[in-house]
């Protein structure tokens, strides 16, 4: 009920919610494309590692394609965004709690859900597939390049490779997932956020809680997901 | 007319508020005084429905600040300014935007507010602070901000939580000097919590003591400067008795 009443209360969150993504979206691109960089890279080594002659070398385009897209571009950049973002917005709202400015919102006929929490979750859920569209491609990327460049496969039977068991799910079931990773870690910011006690103490203990509480719930989404969609 | 019946308030295993019972009345400034952790800002808070007693009533104007829904809610703290102890100014927004920010609320047009923030900033005595962040300003500073962001939206009622603590005597005097008149320019009727007897009597029309969780004593300034009771003189001219050192080893809660 207070939830639906937060998100009715348009005027008060929607001029946050640009800030918001660019400020939990766009500044977590670094981070996000860092973690993907290497992970292609692994990927593309380790696939030539397993396969050992007896598959054909091509499939690394397939693993790495298929792994990256479906299941370690979403998670690995959720899981880093959740010690980002979730972080950052739990040490935040915190230290607006201890210090009464969340009161004083309260004061100012604000509800703090609709000023705070809401711009922050649609923010997340919307900038979180965004991030996760961006590493996966990088992710390719560098895959591709370590394929070229050390296990002297060539762009073709890469790509080759790579589009032998794709499908449009692929892609989309990967964005979905890292939507609802953007709700969960957003949310558990915010909540441990707002429920944070006790001056500066109590704001390092519910920030910690806050990234524990969102890679939890990565972890169980990601589960769910995989249940419920393929 | 703000009016406390009969409030408790419990936090765990401690009672703060045990069976509170004040009237305020309008157009004036009351201050309650009482020992560090006797449940002052507590009471303040239950004002604005930022705390709701678990027995007995708090009632503005008539109205049972615990029956109201959130619009009503809404409604009433439109009227009322709350300066809190350490300011609790916005820190990502400059001082014009924490004052806006209240005023946005109230449907005013662009050049109202503008003029609302400017005559709040002479009030407080400063005037081209307005693109400054909270970080840039001093304690007193922040604190006189603190009260252009209340008396920004011409409330009926402002709420001083502790306003000169924290403060060197020389700001305290200038805080104090505010308050009152601000009182005398805008007519409002003032709740000061405080435990500053000088603040006390530069500010008040009358005083309650809070103690042990209830009014020990309301009054008006010389009622209180000349009382008998034996806890109100001790605490008003600042000589703790035993039991008061016990409680002030006490943890609170």
């Amino acid at each position: 009920m207070a939830s639906a009443r937060a998100a009715a209360d348009v005027r008060t969150w929607a001029p946050h919610v640009l800030p918001q993504m660019r400020r939990l979206g766009v500044d977590s691109v670094p981070i996000a494309l860092f973690i993907a960089t290497f992970t292609g890279i692994v990927l593309s080594l380790l696939s030539k590692y397993i396969f050992t002659g007896a598959v054909p070398l091509y499939f690394v385009g397939a693993l790495v394609g298929k792994t990256i897209m479906m299941e370690l571009g979403p998670v690995l950049t959720g899981l880093a965004l959740a010690g980002r973002v979730g972080a950052n917005i739990a040490a935040e709202l915190g230290t607006m709690r201890v210090t009464e400015q969340v009161d004083a919102l309260e004061t100012l006929a604000y509800n703090p859900r609709s000023y705070l929490v809401v711009p922050r979750v649609l923010a997340g859920s919307l900038m979180f597939p965004v991030v996760t569209a961006l590493a996966v491609g990088v992710g390719i990327l560098a895959g591709w390049l370590t394929a070229i460049h050390l296990l002297d496969l060539s762009t073709l039977e890469f790509v080759k490779g790579l589009r032998l068991f794709y499908r449009f799910k692929d892609i989309w079931f990967g964005l979905v997932k890292s939507a609802s990773f953007g709700a969960a870690v957003t949310l558990a910011g915010c909540l441990m956020g707002l429920a944070t006690r006790g001056g500066a103490e109590g704001v390092g203990r519910n920030t910690t809680r806050a990234v524990v509480l969102g890679c939890e719930a990565i972890l169980v989404l990601d589960a769910f997901w995989a249940l419920v969609l393929l | 007319m703000i009016r406390f019946a009969e409030v408790h308030k419990r936090f765990g295993p401690k009672e703060v508020l045990a069976g509170v019972t004040l009237d305020i009345p309008d157009g004036e400034t009351t201050v309650i005084i009482g020992f560090s952790g006797s449940g002052k800002s507590v009471t303040l808070k239950h004002i604005v429905g930022l705390l709701l007693p678990d027995e007995g009533t708090v009632e503005v104007d008539g109205q049972e600040v615990a029956d109201l829904d959130p619009a009503g809610l809404a409604a009433l703290r439109a009227h009322i300014g709350y300066v809190f102890q350490f300011a609790a100014l916005f820190d990502s927004l400059s001082v014009a935007d924490n004052i806006r920010m209240g005023l946005a609320r109230r449907g005013l047009t662009h050049g109202e507010i503008a003029t609302r923030l400017r005559e709040s900033l002479r009030l407080v005595d400063l005037p081209g602070v307005e693109e400054r962040f909270p970080a840039e300003l001093s304690g007193g500073m922040r604190k006189r901000v603190g009260i252009a962001r209340a008396i920004a939206l011409r409330p009926r009622y402002i709420l001083y939580d502790e306003p000169t603590t924290g403060l060197d005597p020389v700001t305290s005097a200038v805080i104090d000097e505010l308050m009152v008149r601000t009182r005398q320019e805008l007519g409002v009727t003032g709740v000061v919590v405080t435990h500053d007897m000088r603040s006390a009597y530069t500010v008040g029309d009358r005083i309650a003591m809070l103690y042990e969780g209830r009014i020990r004593q309301v009054g008006t300034v010389d009622e209180i400067r000349h009382t008998d009771d034996p806890v109100v003189r001790n605490f008003i001219e600042g000589r703790p008795t035993d039991r008061d050192r016990m409680l002030v080893e006490e943890p609170s809660a």
